[in-house]
């Protein structure tokens, strides 16, 4: 049972030199208590005097995940009022997310956006005054939220967790379909069924859990689109960035194909390409659905990279793609400086406003210069990151693993021999907390399957 | 012409399921109740199915008696066959279910409303609610006969603009060829209410002379008797019973069926109202599950005066002619006699979101309504509105604060939040699986549940309501022994669980740890326990489910401390929601309109998302603050 005890990841997701987590609330020092360890390993920060910071470990059972400093908090002297418990780490994204998981496996759970203050305001810690502004941050943060959540869940895990939901569903109509009509509906020998599924089920679960491990449940990387028009040499340069020599971050089988997406990683950041190349390159009929679907593509993107063929004169295209990066992230690419080039650097300056950097994707010329350009953009944070998907994945990550912990009390129940009706309790959590993830609110879902699978009534 | 008569506290329309429980519960609050009907002859007439309880409704019957109400009392006197369904599954989903003899069920009751003092019956149609500056002031009848009151509860069922349908034939009667009310919605619109338009119906009635029993399945009550009414024994209770029959439509039905669909008035667009899902007529099943090759078919019979059957899961709009040709293809009726016909009934009834959960209009102070009317379906669901409206009725008259029973307490909660949270676009029909809390919320603690409250109200005596505290401080106190009663490995021991198919003890252990292994019981390990009392069979009963269900039970008294949380975080009644900005437009209008009492009750809301809620908070914060 998840306490009221909140955590977040209070710094950027950038990898800056410390990130903190911070942990607000009546558990926020038994947690504390079960992950850290003092060097000598004989500290309690339960009992140490308030405002103090203390040097030492975070533990995730034996093993060590950081070397850490904390600062004990004791309410009602903190933001929130509540107890508090802040912990500087190392920084880095993995180490960081790694804490944040381990508090929330030892009983917290990932504060909603905006809640650190929420709290702070409810238990009269700002002023009136503030009241609005926090309702406003709630308001964006928690839209920008319900919108990436689901975007930004790869195909198959949302289907995956369809499929489960639907078993789930269909499975506890039916049992109170029986309850709730026992004269009609006879409900037979249905335990060995349901726990071959509840088994298959946990299984499917079980990958995604190691899954989420990897990071790799959501798509965690900037969003970037290259955007150009035939043979400008988009191909080309996603195979220099593809390359043999570059870190080449795979996926978890069969899942990048669906998405028609690469990732790369430069200089330590994450890009997901998605490769408009292969919509592009087909027949002319099909060109107009594939600048449909490029602009479409280009709309979500985080970064846009516009590839410019400089051995040709400007076309349609180009003037429709110049109006498509306007106000948007972009870098421009002047490609093909190998051969006699037509335009210059100073044009396309003119014309895109954006830096333009000229290379040779033939023979990997510019690329270097290409890739600082990408870091020093996203380093100086001119390159929003969404930092809310890591937040996202750990609060996925936790309700995956509540809803296995429910359908695994629904195992224990069936082979205690308990009676139908106790299954339909705990599969009915593991419907909802799974709904929490793919974003769907709890409704009639049972009583209209009920209704809509089995023959009721009088 | 109008003119005044007497002044009365409280006035009941309706003098159905609902209404009994309202104008019973406001007179024995010591206040003033008019009880008005269109005829004195069918108080409490099931004019459907002859039976009470069943599936969550039996649980609902329960905490009425356990709140003061008469239903269950009513069918302890008056069942025929009594069932205890579900019992080889959980206690959460034990439910009762009687056979009632519906004629003696409609006496009993009349004789019992006839018999309580302050409460009046009249027989007249109420055609106009009297309201001035948003507060109700009477009663008008169709004669012109004005009663002032301090409150009203509507309970008039299915009988608003009833119409009767079956074949090319309609009716404009209520149920049984009574007469319809066709005057008062008119009123009701006019004060602002907002009608909508549902459907039910019901299957033939067939001479039981007529029946050949031996082709059907007979289908005997328990031997062992448990009353609904908390208030007796099994032993007082025990009586000859009837059987009800089991049968089968075949293909043969529902190729005839199939045939007629363009003669149902279902299909052919003559019904407008919305019918349930949960109880379609034939047609519906046949047409729905195309797949199936039979439904079941219940004979049942209406009483022990009369040769009329109900012909249950066969309830129809189709043609006469038809009808006949459908009841005799199944075994057993091919020479059925039909007494009355099966029809389909329309009539007006609220959108119920009109409503507080007190069961009191937003709108218009001192007006209550109950049952059918607030789109609910069932005589139980009728009987708990009704109950709940006149115990508010009553409050309001006296002064004091209504009562609100939320979900995590009784089934009553459950049903009155769905009525006026969610937008019902279907009579509303009790099921378990609308209760998130059920293990909690069983038939058998009703009286421990709820008696504290039907006491506070006045309609549980001292007596009765100490009898249930000391229930309560038996089984904490049995409980707590069993925990503390430790036991060793000894012969005795070992020799009873062996003989209960028990793995023997390696260690020592205590009692409870005995009964919650799932082979054994309070009963069964009597043997070893030496210090044992004699205790009642419902503490026994109690202690048993608490101690072996323990596990399941800690777990949703946690979920219901969350619950409480949301829900204990009141909304003032004057808030203004286009006040708080930041709450996305459908959110405004949904909370507008439905006026949640609290955060949790908003929660439940369609359209109103978490960060909706998130809003609310800070903004319900706020509010606080600056007062």
């Amino acid at each position: 049972m998840k306490t009221d005890t909140i955590a977040a990841i209070s710094t950027g997701m950038t990898n800056a030199g410390i990130s903190i987590v911070r942990i607000s609330g009546d558990e926020a020092f038994n947690i504390i208590d079960k992950i850290y360890s003092s060097p000598k390993g004989d500290k309690k920060l339960s009992e140490v005097p308030s405002h103090t910071v203390h040097y030492g470990y975070i533990l995730d059972g034996d093993r060590t995940i950081d070397e850490v400093m904390v600062l004990v908090l004791r309410g009602p002297n903190t933001y929130t009022r509540e107890d508090v418990i802040e912990i500087d780490c190392h920084g880095g994204v993995v180490v960081t997310k790694k804490i944040l998981e381990t508090v929330v496996k030892y009983g917290a759970r990932v504060a909603e956006p905006g809640e650190f203050t929420k709290r702070a305001f409810v238990n009269g810690r700002i002023d009136l005054s503030q009241a609005e502004a926090v309702i406003d941050v709630i308001n964006a943060k928690n839209e920008y939220a319900l919108s990436s959540s689901l975007s930004q869940l790869k195909g198959n895990v949302l289907g995956k967790i369809k499929e489960i939901r639907d078993s789930i569903i269909h499975n506890v109509a039916f049992i109170e379909a029986a309850l709730d009509d026992p004269e009609h509906i006879e409900i037979g020998n249905f335990s060995e069924e349901l726990l071959m599924n509840v088994n298959s089920n946990l299984t499917v679960l079980d990958k995604l859990l190691e899954s989420a491990d990897n990071g790799r449940l959501l798509r965690e990387g900037i969003k970037t689109v290259i955007l150009g028009k035939p043979n400008a040499g988009k191909s080309s340069l996603m195979n220099v960035l593809l390359g043999e020599d570059r870190a080449i971050v795979t996926d978890i089988a069969g899942t990048t194909r669906d998405t028609l997406e690469e990732t790369v990683s430069i200089h330590g950041i994450t890009l997901n390409i998605v490769d408009t190349a292969g919509i592009r390159d087909t027949a002319d009929v099909i060109e107009k659905i594939g600048v449909k679907k490029a602009r479409e593509n280009a709309m979500n993107a985080d970064l846009i990279i516009y590839v410019v063929d400089g051995s040709r004169d400007f076309d349609e295209n180009d003037y429709e793609i110049m109006e498509l990066i306007k106000e948007r992230k972009c870098v421009v690419l002047l490609n093909k400086s190998d051969l006699n080039m037509k335009i210059t650097i100073e044009q396309l300056e003119e014309l895109t406003h954006k830096t333009v950097i000229k290379i040779s994707a033939k023979e990997g010329t510019g690329i270097e210069e290409f890739e600082t350009c990408i870091k020093e953009l996203f380093y100086e944070g001119k390159l929003n990151f969404n930092d809310e998907i890591y937040i996202t994945n750990v609060r996925h990550k936790a309700a995956i693993a509540e809803a296995k912990e429910s359908l695994l009390q629904v195992k224990n129940s069936i082979l205690d021999g308990m009676s139908e009706d106790f299954f339909s309790i705990d599969l009915m959590s593991a419907y909802n907390t799974l709904g929490y993830i793919i974003g769907e609110m709890v409704d009639d879902d049972l009583v209209n399957t009920i209704f809509k699978e089995f023959c009721m009534g009088k | 012409m109008s003119y005044t008569y007497e002044n009365y506290d409280v006035v009941v329309v309706g003098a159905g399921h609902a209404g009994c429980e309202a104008a019973l519960a406001s007179a024995r609050m010591s206040l003033d109740t008019l009880m008005f009907t269109v005829s004195v002859d069918s108080i409490a007439l099931m004019p459907c199915n002859p039976n009470v309880g069943g599936s969550s409704k039996g649980h609902l019957v329960r905490e009425i008696d356990a709140l003061g109400g008469e239903m269950g009392k009513n069918i302890d006197k008056t069942f025929i066959q009594s069932k205890m369904l579900n019992k080889s599954k959980g206690p959460a989903v034990h439910s009762l279910r009687a056979q009632a003899d519906k004629q003696d069920y409609s006496r009993t009751m009349r004789n019992v409303i006839e018999s309580t003092e302050h409460l009046t019956v009249k027989q007249a149609e109420v055609c106009e609610i009297l309201v001035e500056d948003g507060k109700v002031k009477g009663v008008k009848t169709y004669s012109g006969a004005i009663y002032p009151c301090k409150a009203v509860v509507l309970a008039t069922g299915t009988y608003l603009n009833a119409r009767c349908i079956y074949g090319d034939v309609s009716n404009y009667t209520g149920p049984n060829g009574l007469s319809a009310a066709n005057h008062l919605t008119d009123s009701l619109k006019s004060i602002g209410i907002e009608m909508q338009r549902f459907k039910t119906g019901t299957p033939a009635r067939i001479d039981k002379r007529s029946i050949d029993f031996s082709k059907m399945e007979e289908q005997k009550g328990d031997e062992e008797i448990v009353p609904f009414s908390f208030t007796n024994t099994p032993e007082e209770l025990e009586r000859p019973q009837v059987s009800c029959w089991l049968t089968y439509t075949n293909e043969t039905t529902h190729q005839i069926i199939r045939d007629n669909l363009d003669r149902s008035p279902l299909y052919s667009g003559n019904i407008e109202g919305t019918g349930p899902r949960y109880c379609p007529s034939i047609e519906d099943k046949v047409v729905r599950f195309a797949d199936k090759d039979r439904h079941q078919v219940f004979i049942e019979p209406e009483g022990n005066y009369t040769n009329e059957m109900y012909i249950g899961g066969m309830s129809s709009s189709l043609p006469e002619d038809v009808q006949y040709k459908m009841y005799r293809s199944v075994p057993g009726l091919e020479n059925a006699k039909i007494v009355r016909n099966a029809y389909a009934i329309e009539y007006d009834c609220i959108k119920p979101n009109q409503l507080k959960s007190t069961l009191e209009f937003k709108k218009i102070e001192g007006l209550f309504s109950g049952g059918q009317f607030n789109g609910s379906s069932g005589y139980e669901e009728a009987a708990a509105q009704g109950l709940i409206a006149g115990i508010n009725a009553g409050l309001k008259v006296l002064g004091k604060t209504p009562i609100i029973l939320d979900r995590s307490e009784s089934y009553i909660g459950v049903l009155i939040d769905d009525l006026v949270t969610k937008e019902n676009k279907e009579p509303y029909r009790m099921m378990t699986s609308r209760s998130e809390y059920r293990l909690l919320l069983r038939q058998d603690n009703a009286d421990l549940r709820l008696s504290k409250i039907g006491h506070q109200v006045g309609l549980i005596s001292d007596e009765r309501y100490e009898g249930v505290v000391e229930k309560e401080r038996l089984i904490q106190e049995e409980i707590a022994r069993l925990e503390q009663t430790t036991i060793g490995a000894s012969k005795e021991v070992q020799e009873m669980l062996e003989s209960n198919g028990s793995t023997p003890l390696k260690t020592g252990t205590n009692l409870a740890e005995l009964i919650r292994r799932p082979e054994l019981s309070y009963e069964s390990i009597a043997s070893i326990d030496k210090d044992r009392k004699e205790l009642a069979r419902d503490v026994i009963q109690q202690v048993n489910i608490n101690i072996k269900y323990e596990g399941y039970i800690k777990r949703q008294l946690k979920q219901v401390e969350q619950f409480k949380k949301l829900e204990s975080k009141l909304i003032p009644e004057d808030i203004d929601y286009d006040d708080v900005h930041s709450l996305r437009l459908e959110a405004k209008q949904k909370l507008s309109l439905v006026k949640p009492h609290s955060v949790g009750q908003a929660s439940r809301i369609a359209g109103v998302s978490p960060a909706d809620l998130s809003v609310l908070l800070v903004y319900l914060s706020a509010h606080h603050v600056k007062k």
